[in-house]
Protein backbone atom coordinates (compact mmCIF):
# COMPACT_ATOMS: atom_id res chain seq x y z
CA UNK A 1 0.00 0.00 0.00
CA UNK A 2 3.08 2.86 0.70
CA UNK A 3 6.07 2.19 -2.45
CA UNK A 4 9.12 4.24 -2.61
CA UNK A 5 10.72 3.68 -5.69
CA UNK A 6 14.15 5.13 -6.30
CA UNK A 7 13.46 8.41 -4.18
CA UNK A 8 16.28 10.83 -4.16
CA UNK A 9 15.96 13.87 -2.03
CA UNK A 10 18.16 16.53 -1.83
CA UNK A 11 16.96 19.78 0.16
CA UNK A 12 18.15 23.09 -1.51
CA UNK A 13 21.73 23.43 -1.13
CA UNK A 14 22.11 20.38 0.88
CA UNK A 15 23.99 17.43 0.43
CA UNK A 16 21.07 14.71 -0.19
CA UNK A 17 18.65 13.78 2.70
CA UNK A 18 17.67 10.77 0.60
CA UNK A 19 19.41 8.65 -2.24
CA UNK A 20 17.74 6.29 -4.56
CA UNK A 21 15.36 4.64 -1.57
CA UNK A 22 13.66 2.01 -2.89
CA UNK A 23 10.94 -0.06 -0.33
CA UNK A 24 7.34 -1.22 -0.26
CA UNK A 25 4.95 -1.56 2.71
CA UNK A 26 1.85 -4.01 2.71
CA UNK A 27 -1.26 -3.69 4.04
CA UNK A 28 -1.44 -4.24 8.03
CA UNK A 29 2.51 -4.51 8.46
CA UNK A 30 4.15 -3.04 11.23
CA UNK A 31 7.83 -1.74 9.68
CA UNK A 32 10.37 0.28 11.67
CA UNK A 33 12.41 2.90 9.77
CA UNK A 34 15.83 3.20 11.78
CA UNK A 35 18.92 5.25 11.12
CA UNK A 36 21.10 7.64 13.28
CA UNK A 37 20.25 11.11 13.26
CA UNK A 38 19.97 12.53 10.52
CA UNK A 39 19.49 9.30 8.14
CA UNK A 40 16.58 10.61 6.64
CA UNK A 41 14.02 9.29 8.55
CA UNK A 42 11.55 11.99 8.93
CA UNK A 43 12.09 13.17 5.15
CA UNK A 44 10.42 10.02 4.19
CA UNK A 45 7.32 10.74 6.58
CA UNK A 46 7.04 14.25 4.70
CA UNK A 47 7.76 12.53 1.51
CA UNK A 48 5.02 10.40 2.36
CA UNK A 49 2.36 12.96 3.30
CA UNK A 50 2.94 15.35 0.64
CA UNK A 51 5.01 17.72 2.89
CA UNK A 52 7.93 17.97 0.53
CA UNK A 53 7.82 16.84 -3.18
CA UNK A 54 10.93 14.32 -4.10
CA UNK A 55 14.31 15.66 -6.16
CA UNK A 56 13.61 12.08 -7.77
CA UNK A 57 11.25 8.78 -7.93
CA UNK A 58 8.05 8.05 -6.99
CA UNK A 59 6.01 7.78 -4.19
CA UNK A 60 3.04 5.72 -3.53
CA UNK A 61 0.37 5.27 -0.89
CA UNK A 62 -2.70 3.29 -1.69
CA UNK A 63 -4.42 4.81 -5.01
CA UNK A 64 -2.50 8.21 -4.93
CA UNK A 65 1.48 8.59 -6.45
CA UNK A 66 1.85 11.11 -3.94
CA UNK A 67 4.72 12.90 -5.60
CA UNK A 68 1.80 14.33 -8.15
CA UNK A 69 -0.93 15.01 -6.01
CA UNK A 70 -1.81 18.26 -6.27
CA UNK A 71 -1.70 20.88 -3.30
CA UNK A 72 -5.68 20.82 -3.29
CA UNK A 73 -5.80 17.11 -3.01
CA UNK A 74 -3.40 16.72 -0.25
CA UNK A 75 -6.12 17.27 3.00
CA UNK A 76 -7.73 14.24 1.41
CA UNK A 77 -4.83 12.10 0.82
CA UNK A 78 -3.46 13.03 4.57
CA UNK A 79 -7.01 12.46 5.92
CA UNK A 80 -6.18 8.48 5.10
CA UNK A 81 -2.71 8.34 7.21
CA UNK A 82 -2.49 9.55 11.12
CA UNK A 83 0.96 11.12 12.23
CA UNK A 84 2.22 11.29 15.57
CA UNK A 85 5.26 13.29 16.57
CA UNK A 86 7.86 13.30 18.97
CA UNK A 87 6.75 16.17 20.76
CA UNK A 88 3.20 15.51 20.32
CA UNK A 89 1.57 18.47 18.92
CA UNK A 90 -1.25 19.19 21.31
CA UNK A 91 -3.18 22.59 21.48
CA UNK A 92 -2.01 24.01 25.18
CA UNK A 93 -5.28 25.50 25.25
CA UNK A 94 -7.58 22.70 24.34
CA UNK A 95 -8.39 19.87 26.19
CA UNK A 96 -7.84 15.94 25.48
CA UNK A 97 -11.21 15.73 24.13
CA UNK A 98 -10.87 19.17 22.15
CA UNK A 99 -7.76 18.08 21.10
CA UNK A 100 -9.24 14.89 19.48
CA UNK A 101 -12.55 16.49 18.30
CA UNK A 102 -10.31 19.34 16.24
CA UNK A 103 -9.15 16.73 13.67
CA UNK A 104 -12.59 16.19 13.08
CA UNK A 105 -13.65 19.36 13.34
CA UNK A 106 -11.04 20.82 10.92
CA UNK A 107 -12.06 17.72 8.52
CA UNK A 108 -15.44 19.33 8.17
CA UNK A 109 -17.40 15.96 10.06
CA UNK A 110 -20.24 16.62 11.34
CA UNK A 111 -21.13 17.36 15.12
CA UNK A 112 -22.97 13.88 15.48
CA UNK A 113 -19.96 11.92 14.67
CA UNK A 114 -17.75 14.23 16.45
CA UNK A 115 -20.08 13.49 19.91
CA UNK A 116 -19.81 9.46 18.78
CA UNK A 117 -16.31 9.04 17.96
CA UNK A 118 -14.35 11.03 20.55
CA UNK A 119 -14.80 9.07 23.46
CA UNK A 120 -14.25 6.31 21.72
CA UNK A 121 -10.83 6.77 20.13
CA UNK A 122 -9.77 8.41 23.95
CA UNK A 123 -11.24 5.07 25.48
CA UNK A 124 -9.29 3.08 23.35
CA UNK A 125 -5.97 4.33 23.89
CA UNK A 126 -7.27 4.37 28.20
CA UNK A 127 -8.10 7.81 28.74
CA UNK A 128 -11.75 8.00 28.95
CA UNK A 129 -11.57 9.46 32.77
CA UNK A 130 -9.28 12.42 31.34
CA UNK A 131 -10.96 13.43 28.79
CA UNK A 132 -11.22 17.21 30.70
CA UNK A 133 -7.63 17.71 31.29
CA UNK A 134 -5.78 19.93 29.38
CA UNK A 135 -2.28 19.06 27.99
CA UNK A 136 -0.48 20.50 30.87
CA UNK A 137 -2.40 18.52 33.39
CA UNK A 138 -1.29 14.87 31.69
CA UNK A 139 1.70 13.31 31.76
CA UNK A 140 4.03 12.54 28.75
CA UNK A 141 2.49 9.01 27.91
CA UNK A 142 -0.89 10.05 28.35
CA UNK A 143 -0.03 13.60 25.83
CA UNK A 144 1.41 10.82 23.44
CA UNK A 145 -1.79 8.86 23.96
CA UNK A 146 -4.17 11.47 23.40
CA UNK A 147 -1.78 12.32 19.77
CA UNK A 148 -2.55 8.81 19.12
CA UNK A 149 -5.97 9.16 19.45
CA UNK A 150 -6.00 12.23 17.58
CA UNK A 151 -4.25 9.93 14.46
CA UNK A 152 -6.83 7.33 14.95
CA UNK A 153 -9.77 8.92 15.22
CA UNK A 154 -10.22 9.61 10.92
CA UNK A 155 -9.70 5.58 11.31
CA UNK A 156 -7.01 5.81 8.60
CA UNK A 157 -5.50 2.93 6.72
CA UNK A 158 -1.95 4.01 8.19
CA UNK A 159 -0.45 5.34 11.02
CA UNK A 160 3.29 7.28 11.20
CA UNK A 161 4.72 7.75 14.27
CA UNK A 162 8.01 10.00 13.93
CA UNK A 163 10.09 8.92 17.40
CA UNK A 164 6.73 8.84 19.30
CA UNK A 165 8.66 7.54 22.39
CA UNK A 166 11.59 10.34 22.25
CA UNK A 167 10.52 12.58 24.72
CA UNK A 168 9.01 9.24 27.40
CA UNK A 169 11.10 7.74 29.87
CA UNK A 170 10.87 3.35 29.39
CA UNK A 171 8.10 2.39 31.35
CA UNK A 172 5.93 5.48 29.19
CA UNK A 173 7.62 4.26 26.28
CA UNK A 174 6.62 0.36 26.35
CA UNK A 175 3.09 1.83 26.67
CA UNK A 176 3.00 3.54 23.73
CA UNK A 177 4.70 0.72 21.76
CA UNK A 178 1.88 -1.40 23.26
CA UNK A 179 -0.65 0.82 21.97
CA UNK A 180 0.92 0.67 18.59
CA UNK A 181 0.88 -2.99 18.43
CA UNK A 182 -2.48 -3.31 19.65
CA UNK A 183 -4.01 -0.39 16.72
CA UNK A 184 -1.43 -2.54 14.11
CA UNK A 185 -3.41 -5.93 15.28
CA UNK A 186 -7.08 -4.33 14.96
CA UNK A 187 -5.51 -4.13 10.82
CA UNK A 188 -4.09 -0.61 10.72
CA UNK A 189 -0.71 -0.16 8.96
CA UNK A 190 2.12 0.88 10.97
CA UNK A 191 5.37 2.94 10.47
CA UNK A 192 7.59 3.66 13.42
CA UNK A 193 10.38 5.81 13.01
CA UNK A 194 12.84 5.51 15.61
CA UNK A 195 16.56 5.15 17.05
CA UNK A 196 15.75 3.31 20.26
CA UNK A 197 17.64 0.01 20.52
CA UNK A 198 15.52 -1.41 23.09
CA UNK A 199 12.26 -1.04 20.85
CA UNK A 200 13.76 -2.81 17.64
CA UNK A 201 15.21 -5.31 19.48
CA UNK A 202 12.29 -6.59 21.41
CA UNK A 203 9.54 -5.89 18.42
CA UNK A 204 10.80 -8.17 16.44
CA UNK A 205 9.27 -6.71 13.35
CA UNK A 206 10.26 -5.72 10.09
CA UNK A 207 13.15 -3.33 10.00
CA UNK A 208 14.25 -0.79 7.49
CA UNK A 209 17.90 0.32 8.27
CA UNK A 210 18.80 3.89 6.59
CA UNK A 211 21.95 5.40 6.63
CA UNK A 212 23.15 8.74 5.32
CA UNK A 213 19.76 8.44 2.72
CA UNK A 214 20.08 4.98 1.75
CA UNK A 215 18.92 1.83 2.72
CA UNK A 216 21.54 -0.43 4.08
CA UNK A 217 19.56 -2.95 5.54
CA UNK A 218 15.48 -4.63 4.95
CA UNK A 219 14.96 -7.26 6.80
CA UNK A 220 11.81 -9.32 8.53
CA UNK A 221 12.04 -9.32 12.44
CA UNK A 222 15.07 -6.95 12.20
CA UNK A 223 17.65 -6.11 14.81
CA UNK A 224 19.35 -2.85 15.21
CA UNK A 225 22.82 -3.17 14.12
CA UNK A 226 24.05 0.48 13.81
CA UNK A 227 26.89 1.24 16.00
CA UNK B 1 -21.57 22.86 3.93
CA UNK B 2 -23.33 25.17 7.29
CA UNK B 3 -21.34 23.07 9.36
CA UNK B 4 -18.17 24.28 7.59
CA UNK B 5 -18.85 27.26 7.19
CA UNK B 6 -19.83 28.21 11.02
CA UNK B 7 -16.71 26.79 11.90
CA UNK B 8 -15.10 28.68 9.89
CA UNK B 9 -16.82 31.95 11.43
CA UNK B 10 -16.51 30.66 14.75
CA UNK B 11 -12.40 30.46 14.41
CA UNK B 12 -12.32 33.37 12.73
CA UNK B 13 -13.77 35.08 15.43
CA UNK B 14 -11.75 33.45 18.17
CA UNK B 15 -8.95 34.75 16.26
CA UNK B 16 -10.38 38.01 16.44
CA UNK B 17 -10.54 37.85 20.19
CA UNK B 18 -7.56 36.08 21.47
CA UNK B 19 -5.80 38.90 19.70
CA UNK B 20 -7.54 40.96 21.26
CA UNK B 21 -5.40 44.46 21.43
CA UNK B 22 -4.09 43.71 17.50
CA UNK B 23 -7.63 43.40 16.77
CA UNK B 24 -8.87 46.90 18.16
CA UNK B 25 -5.63 48.62 17.01
CA UNK B 26 -6.65 47.28 13.35
CA UNK B 27 -10.31 48.11 13.41
CA UNK B 28 -9.44 51.97 14.76
CA UNK B 29 -7.01 52.34 11.58
CA UNK B 30 -9.46 50.64 9.30
CA UNK B 31 -12.19 53.08 10.98
CA UNK B 32 -10.03 55.86 10.87
CA UNK B 33 -9.65 55.34 6.61
CA UNK B 34 -13.65 54.75 6.70
CA UNK B 35 -14.55 58.08 8.34
CA UNK B 36 -11.92 59.95 6.23
CA UNK B 37 -14.14 58.39 2.71
CA UNK B 38 -17.46 58.99 4.57
CA UNK B 39 -16.32 62.57 4.62
CA UNK B 40 -15.59 62.21 1.03
CA UNK B 41 -19.00 61.02 0.27
CA UNK B 42 -20.65 63.95 2.61
CA UNK B 43 -18.53 66.62 1.82
CA UNK B 44 -19.27 65.91 -2.43
CA UNK B 45 -23.07 66.04 -1.54
CA UNK B 46 -23.07 68.99 0.75
CA UNK B 47 -20.10 70.93 -1.84
CA UNK B 48 -22.48 69.91 -4.99
CA UNK B 49 -25.91 71.33 -2.96
CA UNK B 50 -24.18 74.50 -1.84
CA UNK B 51 -23.17 74.84 -5.99
CA UNK B 52 -26.57 74.69 -6.99
CA UNK B 53 -27.74 76.31 -4.19
CA UNK B 54 -25.88 79.11 -5.17
CA UNK B 55 -26.36 78.62 -9.26
CA UNK B 56 -29.70 79.59 -8.40
CA UNK B 57 -29.15 82.49 -6.86
CA UNK B 58 -27.69 84.04 -9.93
CA UNK B 59 -30.03 85.71 -11.97
CA UNK B 60 -30.58 89.30 -14.09
CA UNK B 61 -32.79 91.76 -12.78
CA UNK B 62 -33.71 94.63 -15.23
CA UNK B 63 -34.69 97.30 -13.47
CA UNK B 64 -37.93 99.56 -15.38
CA UNK B 65 -38.10 102.96 -15.60
CA UNK B 66 -41.00 104.32 -12.81
CA UNK B 67 -43.00 105.63 -15.51
CA UNK B 68 -43.03 102.60 -17.62
CA UNK B 69 -46.63 101.06 -18.51
CA UNK B 70 -47.29 97.85 -17.07
CA UNK B 71 -48.62 96.62 -20.58
CA UNK B 72 -44.75 97.13 -21.57
CA UNK B 73 -43.12 95.03 -19.01
CA UNK B 74 -45.37 92.38 -19.51
CA UNK B 75 -44.71 92.12 -23.18
CA UNK B 76 -40.95 92.38 -22.33
CA UNK B 77 -41.79 89.40 -19.92
CA UNK B 78 -43.61 87.60 -22.45
CA UNK B 79 -40.60 87.87 -24.96
CA UNK B 80 -38.06 86.79 -22.46
CA UNK B 81 -40.06 83.60 -21.25
CA UNK B 82 -39.97 82.48 -25.07
CA UNK B 83 -36.24 82.37 -24.93
CA UNK B 84 -35.14 79.00 -25.21
CA UNK B 85 -32.19 79.77 -22.72
CA UNK B 86 -34.91 81.07 -19.79
CA UNK B 87 -36.36 78.99 -17.22
CA UNK B 88 -38.63 81.57 -15.53
CA UNK B 89 -39.39 85.15 -15.06
CA UNK B 90 -40.62 86.91 -12.40
CA UNK B 91 -42.53 90.49 -12.34
CA UNK B 92 -42.10 92.69 -9.37
CA UNK B 93 -44.22 95.30 -9.75
CA UNK B 94 -43.35 98.48 -7.71
CA UNK B 95 -46.16 97.92 -5.09
CA UNK B 96 -44.18 94.31 -4.61
CA UNK B 97 -40.82 96.18 -4.90
CA UNK B 98 -42.17 98.28 -2.00
CA UNK B 99 -43.82 95.97 0.24
CA UNK B 100 -40.83 93.75 0.06
CA UNK B 101 -38.57 97.09 0.74
CA UNK B 102 -40.69 97.69 3.75
CA UNK B 103 -40.52 94.40 5.02
CA UNK B 104 -36.82 94.30 4.46
CA UNK B 105 -36.45 97.35 6.82
CA UNK B 106 -39.09 96.49 9.65
CA UNK B 107 -37.14 97.30 12.07
CA UNK B 108 -35.78 99.90 11.01
CA UNK B 109 -37.74 103.07 11.49
CA UNK B 110 -35.53 105.43 9.75
CA UNK B 111 -36.41 104.46 6.22
CA UNK B 112 -39.91 103.48 6.68
CA UNK B 113 -40.25 107.41 8.32
CA UNK B 114 -38.42 108.64 5.19
CA UNK B 115 -40.66 105.93 2.66
CA UNK B 116 -43.53 108.04 4.50
CA UNK B 117 -42.51 111.34 3.77
CA UNK B 118 -41.85 111.05 -0.07
CA UNK B 119 -45.63 110.31 -0.37
CA UNK B 120 -44.85 108.55 -3.71
CA UNK B 121 -43.38 105.29 -4.57
CA UNK B 122 -39.39 105.63 -5.68
CA UNK B 123 -38.98 101.86 -6.35
CA UNK B 124 -39.09 100.53 -10.00
CA UNK B 125 -40.70 97.73 -11.16
CA UNK B 126 -38.49 94.39 -12.21
CA UNK B 127 -38.26 91.54 -13.77
CA UNK B 128 -36.11 89.01 -12.54
CA UNK B 129 -34.92 86.46 -15.00
CA UNK B 130 -33.89 83.30 -14.53
CA UNK B 131 -31.15 81.09 -17.25
CA UNK B 132 -31.42 77.44 -17.44
CA UNK B 133 -27.64 77.59 -17.86
CA UNK B 134 -25.42 79.78 -15.77
CA UNK B 135 -23.85 80.38 -19.42
CA UNK B 136 -26.87 81.25 -20.98
CA UNK B 137 -26.82 84.94 -19.19
CA UNK B 138 -24.63 86.55 -21.36
CA UNK B 139 -27.43 85.65 -24.16
CA UNK B 140 -30.20 87.21 -21.83
CA UNK B 141 -27.63 90.00 -20.98
CA UNK B 142 -27.42 90.83 -24.97
CA UNK B 143 -31.33 90.55 -25.41
CA UNK B 144 -32.27 93.08 -23.21
CA UNK B 145 -29.85 95.45 -25.19
CA UNK B 146 -32.18 95.56 -27.62
CA UNK B 147 -33.50 98.93 -28.21
CA UNK B 148 -37.09 98.42 -27.81
CA UNK B 149 -36.44 97.13 -24.53
CA UNK B 150 -33.75 99.10 -23.61
CA UNK B 151 -35.77 102.27 -24.16
CA UNK B 152 -37.44 101.34 -20.69
CA UNK B 153 -34.80 100.10 -18.60
CA UNK B 154 -33.56 102.33 -15.65
CA UNK B 155 -29.82 102.00 -16.37
CA UNK B 156 -27.84 100.46 -19.43
CA UNK B 157 -26.51 97.79 -17.79
CA UNK B 158 -28.99 95.91 -15.42
CA UNK B 159 -26.93 93.06 -15.11
CA UNK B 160 -24.33 92.09 -12.29
CA UNK B 161 -24.33 88.40 -13.02
CA UNK B 162 -20.52 88.18 -13.86
CA UNK B 163 -19.45 88.83 -10.49
CA UNK B 164 -21.68 86.37 -8.66
CA UNK B 165 -20.29 83.86 -11.11
CA UNK B 166 -16.94 84.79 -11.06
CA UNK B 167 -17.35 83.74 -7.15
CA UNK B 168 -19.26 80.63 -7.49
CA UNK B 169 -16.43 79.65 -10.18
CA UNK B 170 -13.78 80.11 -8.08
CA UNK B 171 -15.79 78.69 -4.73
CA UNK B 172 -15.96 75.38 -7.39
CA UNK B 173 -12.15 75.43 -7.62
CA UNK B 174 -11.67 75.70 -3.84
CA UNK B 175 -14.02 72.73 -3.35
CA UNK B 176 -12.84 70.62 -6.30
CA UNK B 177 -8.95 70.96 -4.71
CA UNK B 178 -10.39 70.15 -1.22
CA UNK B 179 -12.39 67.14 -2.79
CA UNK B 180 -9.20 66.24 -4.61
CA UNK B 181 -6.97 66.23 -1.38
CA UNK B 182 -10.35 63.82 0.65
CA UNK B 183 -9.53 61.62 -2.24
CA UNK B 184 -5.66 61.61 -2.37
CA UNK B 185 -6.16 61.43 1.52
CA UNK B 186 -8.65 58.36 1.22
CA UNK B 187 -5.98 56.73 -1.08
CA UNK B 188 -3.19 57.32 1.30
CA UNK B 189 -5.35 56.01 4.55
CA UNK B 190 -6.48 53.25 2.26
CA UNK B 191 -2.65 52.15 1.26
CA UNK B 192 -2.11 52.17 4.94
CA UNK B 193 -5.04 50.00 6.41
CA UNK B 194 -5.12 47.81 4.06
CA UNK B 195 -1.01 47.26 4.83
CA UNK B 196 -2.05 47.16 8.95
CA UNK B 197 -4.54 44.45 8.26
CA UNK B 198 -2.01 42.22 6.14
CA UNK B 199 0.32 42.79 9.09
CA UNK B 200 -2.45 41.95 11.74
CA UNK B 201 -3.12 38.85 9.80
CA UNK B 202 0.54 38.08 9.39
CA UNK B 203 1.19 38.48 12.93
CA UNK B 204 -2.06 35.83 13.75
CA UNK B 205 -1.13 33.27 11.12
CA UNK B 206 2.42 33.65 12.44
CA UNK B 207 0.89 32.92 16.51
CA UNK B 208 -1.27 30.06 14.75
CA UNK B 209 1.29 28.63 13.44
CA UNK B 210 1.09 25.42 15.85
CA UNK B 211 -2.33 25.22 15.52
CA UNK B 212 -2.12 25.66 11.70
CA UNK B 213 0.47 22.80 11.51
CA UNK B 214 -1.54 20.50 12.98
CA UNK B 215 -4.31 21.75 10.96
CA UNK B 216 -2.41 20.43 8.02
CA UNK B 217 -0.70 17.58 9.55
CA UNK B 218 -5.01 15.96 10.45
CA UNK B 219 -5.96 16.91 6.68
CA UNK B 220 -7.62 20.11 7.28
CA UNK B 221 -8.65 21.19 3.46
CA UNK B 222 -7.74 24.54 2.55
CA UNK B 223 -10.93 26.11 3.32
CA UNK B 224 -10.47 25.06 6.81
CA UNK B 225 -7.01 26.70 7.00
CA UNK B 226 -7.47 29.35 5.11
CA UNK B 227 -11.12 30.63 5.88
CA UNK B 228 -10.68 31.65 9.28
CA UNK B 229 -8.16 34.45 8.24
CA UNK B 230 -10.37 36.09 5.67
CA UNK B 231 -13.30 35.46 7.89
CA UNK B 232 -11.33 38.13 10.12
CA UNK B 233 -10.45 40.32 7.88
CA UNK B 234 -13.79 40.02 6.97
CA UNK B 235 -15.09 40.87 10.76
CA UNK B 236 -12.52 43.78 11.13
CA UNK B 237 -13.92 45.26 7.88
CA UNK B 238 -17.51 45.13 9.14
CA UNK B 239 -16.98 46.24 12.70
CA UNK B 240 -14.51 49.13 10.84
CA UNK B 241 -17.51 50.40 9.04
CA UNK B 242 -20.15 50.07 11.62
CA UNK B 243 -17.56 52.11 14.04
CA UNK B 244 -16.48 54.83 11.54
CA UNK B 245 -20.43 55.46 11.14
CA UNK B 246 -20.62 55.88 15.40
CA UNK B 247 -17.84 58.49 15.02
CA UNK B 248 -19.45 59.95 12.55
CA UNK B 249 -22.57 60.11 14.44
CA UNK B 250 -21.05 61.64 17.45
CA UNK B 251 -19.07 63.82 15.23
CA UNK B 252 -22.36 65.53 14.29
CA UNK B 253 -23.61 65.23 17.98
CA UNK B 254 -20.46 67.16 19.29
CA UNK B 255 -19.17 69.74 16.68
CA UNK B 256 -22.00 72.07 16.67
CA UNK B 257 -21.68 72.09 20.94
CA UNK B 258 -18.51 73.75 19.75
CA UNK B 259 -19.72 75.55 15.86
CA UNK B 260 -23.55 75.73 16.01
CA UNK B 261 -25.19 75.63 12.63
CA UNK B 262 -21.81 74.46 10.86
CA UNK B 263 -23.80 71.45 9.55
CA UNK B 264 -26.22 73.26 7.80
CA UNK B 265 -23.52 75.64 5.96
CA UNK B 266 -26.26 78.16 5.68
CA UNK B 267 -28.10 76.09 2.91
CA UNK B 268 -32.03 76.45 3.21
CA UNK B 269 -33.41 73.17 3.54
CA UNK B 270 -30.59 71.12 3.71
CA UNK B 271 -28.53 69.87 6.67
CA UNK B 272 -25.91 67.06 6.73
CA UNK B 273 -27.31 65.34 9.41
CA UNK B 274 -30.78 65.07 7.57
CA UNK B 275 -29.11 63.89 4.56
CA UNK B 276 -26.72 61.43 6.89
CA UNK B 277 -29.72 60.25 8.52
CA UNK B 278 -32.13 59.63 5.64
CA UNK B 279 -29.31 57.97 3.84
CA UNK B 280 -28.10 55.85 6.27
CA UNK B 281 -28.30 52.45 4.93
CA UNK B 282 -27.11 53.12 1.95
CA UNK B 283 -23.91 55.03 3.05
CA UNK B 284 -23.42 52.03 5.69
CA UNK B 285 -23.79 50.10 2.59
CA UNK B 286 -21.08 52.16 0.69
CA UNK B 287 -18.93 51.75 3.99
CA UNK B 288 -18.95 48.31 4.80
CA UNK B 289 -18.13 47.63 0.87
CA UNK B 290 -15.08 49.40 1.01
CA UNK B 291 -14.31 48.52 4.23
CA UNK B 292 -14.98 44.89 3.39
CA UNK B 293 -13.20 44.85 0.17
CA UNK B 294 -10.29 46.74 1.79
CA UNK B 295 -9.83 44.25 4.64
CA UNK B 296 -10.66 41.15 2.43
CA UNK B 297 -7.85 41.81 0.11
CA UNK B 298 -5.10 42.71 2.40
CA UNK B 299 -6.02 39.18 4.08
CA UNK B 300 -6.37 37.36 0.95
CA UNK B 301 -2.59 38.57 -0.18
CA UNK B 302 -1.50 37.71 3.42
CA UNK B 303 -3.25 34.28 3.45
CA UNK B 304 -1.72 33.35 -0.18
CA UNK B 305 1.43 34.90 1.06
CA UNK B 306 1.99 32.83 4.30
CA UNK B 307 -0.68 30.03 4.33
CA UNK B 308 0.89 27.93 1.18
CA UNK B 309 1.06 24.31 1.51
N1 LIG C 1 13.84 21.48 5.48
C1 LIG C 1 15.10 21.08 5.33
N2 LIG C 1 15.99 21.87 4.67
C2 LIG C 1 17.27 21.47 4.51
N3 LIG C 1 17.76 20.32 4.95
C3 LIG C 1 16.94 19.48 5.64
C4 LIG C 1 15.58 19.82 5.86
N4 LIG C 1 15.00 18.83 6.55
C5 LIG C 1 15.96 17.90 6.76
N5 LIG C 1 17.13 18.29 6.20
C6 LIG C 1 18.37 17.52 6.19
O1 LIG C 1 18.10 16.26 5.62
C7 LIG C 1 18.76 15.24 6.33
C8 LIG C 1 17.79 14.19 6.83
O2 LIG C 1 16.94 14.78 7.79
P1 LIG C 1 15.77 14.00 8.53
O3 LIG C 1 15.02 14.99 9.32
O4 LIG C 1 15.04 13.20 7.53
O5 LIG C 1 16.59 13.06 9.50
P2 LIG C 1 16.05 12.06 10.63
O6 LIG C 1 16.53 10.73 10.26
O7 LIG C 1 14.60 12.26 10.83
O8 LIG C 1 16.87 12.57 11.90
P3 LIG C 1 16.38 12.62 13.43
O9 LIG C 1 16.55 11.25 13.96
O10 LIG C 1 17.33 13.58 14.06
O11 LIG C 1 14.99 13.09 13.44
C9 LIG C 1 19.52 15.92 7.46
O12 LIG C 1 20.88 16.08 7.02
C10 LIG C 1 18.86 17.26 7.58
O13 LIG C 1 19.81 18.24 7.97
MG1 LIG D 1 13.38 13.00 12.42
Amino acid sequence: MIAFQNVSKIYLGHSPALEDVTFRVNRGEFVSIVGRSGAGKSTIIKLLIGEEKPTKGRVFFGQYEVNKVRDNDLPALRRHIGIVFQDFRLLPQKTAYENVAFALEVAGRPQSEIDELVPQVLDMVGLSDKLNNFPHELSGGERQRVAIARAMVHRPEVIIADEPTGNLDPINTWDIINLLLKINELGTTLMLATHDRDIINQLERRVVTLDHGKVIRDEEKGKYILI
Amino acid sequence: MVTVISRIIHYGFKNFWRNGLLSTATVAIVSLCLVVFAGLILANTTSSRLIGFLQDKIDISAYFKTNTPEDEILAVKSALEKLPEVKSVDYISTEEALAIFKARHENDPAFSQSLEELNSNPLEASLNIKAKDPKNYEVVAEYLKNPDIAQYLATDNPVTYYNKQAAIDRLAGIITGVDRIGLVLTILLSLVAGLVVFNTIRLVIYSNRDEISIMRAVGASNTFVQGPYLMEGLIIGVISAVASLLFIFLGFLLVPLFYPGVTALGIPDFSLFGYFGSNFFSILMYQVLFGVGLTVISSLVAVKKYLRN
